[in-house]
């Protein structure tokens, strides 16, 4: 997995609550057996109109618009648990998804593969929508290690709260398989004992 | 320390625990199908690390299967691949698997269950959000990412933090035609998408003692449309006569001690939960849902609710209502009744009951996709098959279908289905489908009319359960 620590970089306005993972990924594009390439059809269905063109009112088709940050509405990756939906955002090029609050499921996966999801108030949240919009050049700072986001040349900073675990595996690149490999004799003991 | 049936079970699975961090929890039963595992198994391969406990896994073909001609070759070439990676992966890794045209074969949150390989007090996960299904047994069920999926290959365990406890109590007597699927539309409607993130939920009260297994797990299912990872609800006698004699459960003194263990699960008099919701079974309705998420649901004789969100004008505006519009009367095209939340016996003796001697309107295409081999052969063998065929409507065979319409099983753009299926996202039945979810009951009369009508003036002398 990358390594996270700061990104600085300007973010692409997703104003819509309740972003569900059969948006992010329609089912129809999960018939791949890698994990590579779900970047192009990341939001299709909001992106593409079903002739094929770009549809020219979604954020993602306004040029106005980059970025390596995502800022969405409330309640961002509901429904499938498919993690295809974190490897094409992932893919598409996000390292950072804002939000005012994640479904479970979405939120372990990008943190599975180095998306940090940043949980902010509502009202920032709104402070950042707003201001992108208003000025898209603008930058966004996140940094991990003070667990902190900010706009540039503004004093809107906010902290944001992640497992202390998590965060020591988003900083130095390593995922669960090596913590839980490195159990596998407490692992084993436990299996042979139990009694349920 | 008074405990929660959720505390009994997850405190019997730790492994080990990390200090201001995430415990290692173990997992019994490991179910996986071809979507959610090929990723898994590869990224285990390239790093050389074997699956370590094959035994406690099981595998069917669910998502991506025709529901038609299952006996001739797959004709889409990425699905048919998919399969073929899943036989491929599980021969070489020692799994069993129930592929296209076993006996056993179905979804896998309707073949686990009917197999007696989910058991009260387990732990079962599953790359498959509506895993939440199997906590009706009183087990700690959830969905999980890929990445997990190959985690409890390699260690048969996952890292996880404790979630919060949610109790929702529903007591009382349901109206006659207000079944299981209406009580969790409900539910969700009044607390919202989001009011279980974070949360594991135990559903308690007169009216989940009292419903069948096939109804808990219709209401466990959906668990996950209000965010919780994960609903349950406590063993009880009704559990331990579903589960007894079935294939793969212990038998003889083997389940006279599982029954004894299985009895100490309840929530404990006087267990703290950290947020609670009460209802009354008698202000629940038959339900539909008029928007883009499972929370934009209202009783069948009830308006359309108004609000100004542009999220909610955006919903309505994709499902083509206006505020303030009743469903009733609006044409309906297509009916859907199957997936992992509606597609067990019981659900199809109730669309039988109803249609019998009836037919549908004209203008409706009604397919009834069983959730596994063994409830179509159960449909035929009941004689519902000739009730079905009679009334116009189309028996196909097992899978999940129309419910994701990862299959060809796709509802046109722009056309409206009735949908016994849990979600109703944007295009989640095809690209431009607007879902309006219902329970099997809702899904047969609106077949039948070939438009919503309100089926509380036509319930009240039919029987349902």
């Amino acid at each position: 997995m990358e390594k996270f620590r700061t990104l600085r970089s300007r973010a692409v306005p997703l104003a819509i609550e309740n972003v569900d993972t059969d948006q992010i990924i329609p089912a129809r594009f999960l018939k791949a057996t890698d994990r590579n390439g779900f970047g192009d059809n990341v939001f299709r269905d909001w992106r593409y109109h079903k002739n094929g063109e770009p549809n020219t009112d979604f954020a993602f088709n306004n040029t106005n618009y980059s970025g390596n940050i995502l800022v969405a509405g409330d309640n961002f990756g509901c429904g499938s648990s498919r993690e295809h939906a974190a490897w094409a955002l992932a893919d598409y090029g996000f390292k950072v998804i804002v939000s005012s609050f994640f479904a479970d499921i979405f939120k372990g996966n990008a943190l599975n593969n180095g998306l940090l999801p940043v949980q902010v108030s509502e009202r920032f949240l709104k402070t950042l929508l707003d201001e992108i919009t208003a000025n898209p050049e603008i930058q966004i700072t996140v940094n991990l290690e003070s667990q902190t986001i900010s706009l540039e040349n503004s004093n809107n900073t906010e902290g944001f709260e992640i497992d202390t675990y998590k965060k020591t595996c988003m900083i130095n690149g390593y995922d669960d398989i090596d913590f839980l490999l490195s159990k596998k004799e407490t692992i084993e003991a436990f299996e042979s004992q139990k009694n349920y | 320390m008074k405990k929660t049936l959720f505390d009994k079970v997850w405190d019997t699975h730790v492994v080990d625990s990390i200090e201001n961090g995430p415990q290692v929890l173990y997992i019994d039963k490991h179910l996986i199908h071809e979507v959610t595992s090929p990723q898994a198994f590869a990224s285990l391969e390239e790093r050389g690390i074997p699956v370590l406990r094959p035994n406690q896994i099981v595998a069917t073909a669910d998502h991506n299967t025709p529901t038609i001609n299952q006996h001739l070759p797959i004709q889409d070439k990425l699905s048919k691949k998919q399969l073929e990676q899943l036989s491929i992966n599980c021969t070489k890794n020692g799994i069993t698997l129930y592929e296209l045209g076993h006996k056993y074969n179905g979804i896998v949150h309707v073949m686990a269950p009917e197999l007696g390989i989910t058991l009260p007090g387990m732990t079962i996960v599953c790359g498959d959000s509506h895993t939440s299904t199997h906590g009706a047994f009183g087990t700690i069920a959830f969905g999980i990412g890929t990445s997990q999926v190959a985690q409890v290959f390699a260690s048969q365990c996952l890292l996880l933090t404790k979630p919060k406890s949610l109790r929702v109590s529903v007591n009382g007597t349901l109206k006659n035609g207000v079944l299981p699927k209406d009580v969790i539309l409900y539910i969700i409607s009044k607390i919202g998408t989001n009011a279980g993130t974070g949360y594991f939920c135990e559903y308690a009260g007169d009216v989940f003692e009292n419903m069948s297994m096939e109804g808990r797990m219709t209401v466990c299912n959906m668990s996950i449309e209000m965010g919780a990872r994960g609903g349950m609800i406590a063993p009880d006698q009704t559990t331990f006569e579903y589960v007894k004699d079935r294939e793969f459960t212990p038998k003889g003194d083997a389940f006279d001690q599982k029954i004894a263990y299985w009895k100490t699960l309840p929530t404990d008099e006087g267990a703290p939960f950290d947020k609670e919701h009460f209802f009354e079974a008698e202000d629940i309705e038959p339900m539909v849902t008029y928007g883009t998420n499972p929370g934009m649901g209202i009783k069948i004789s009830e308006s359309i609710p108004k609000n100004n969100s542009a999220s909610f004008q955006k919903s309505l505006k994709y499902m083509g209502f206006e505020q303030g519009d009743s469903l009733i009367n609006k044409p309906v095209n297509f009916v859907f009744i199957g997936s992992c939340t509606n597609s067990r016996i019981e659900d199809f003796r109730v669309v039988a009951n109803f249609i019998k001697g009836k037919q549908k309107a004209h203008n409706v295409t009604a397919w009834l996709v069983p959730g596994s081999k063994q409830v179509e052969s159960q449909i035929i063998k009941e004689g519902l098959k000739t009730v079905f065929e009679a009334a116009g409507f189309e028996l196909r065979q097992p899978g999940c279908s129309a419910c994701l319409a990862m299959n060809d099983d796709k509802i046109p753009q722009g056309e409206y289905c009735v949908s016994t299926s849990n979600r109703n996202f944007e295009g989640r039945q095809g690209q431009g489908a607007r879902t309006i979810l219902a329970s099997p009951l809702v899904a047969a009369a609106t077949a039948i009319a070939g438009k919503i009508v309100d089926i509380t003036k036509e319930v009240e002398h039919l029987e349902f359960t």
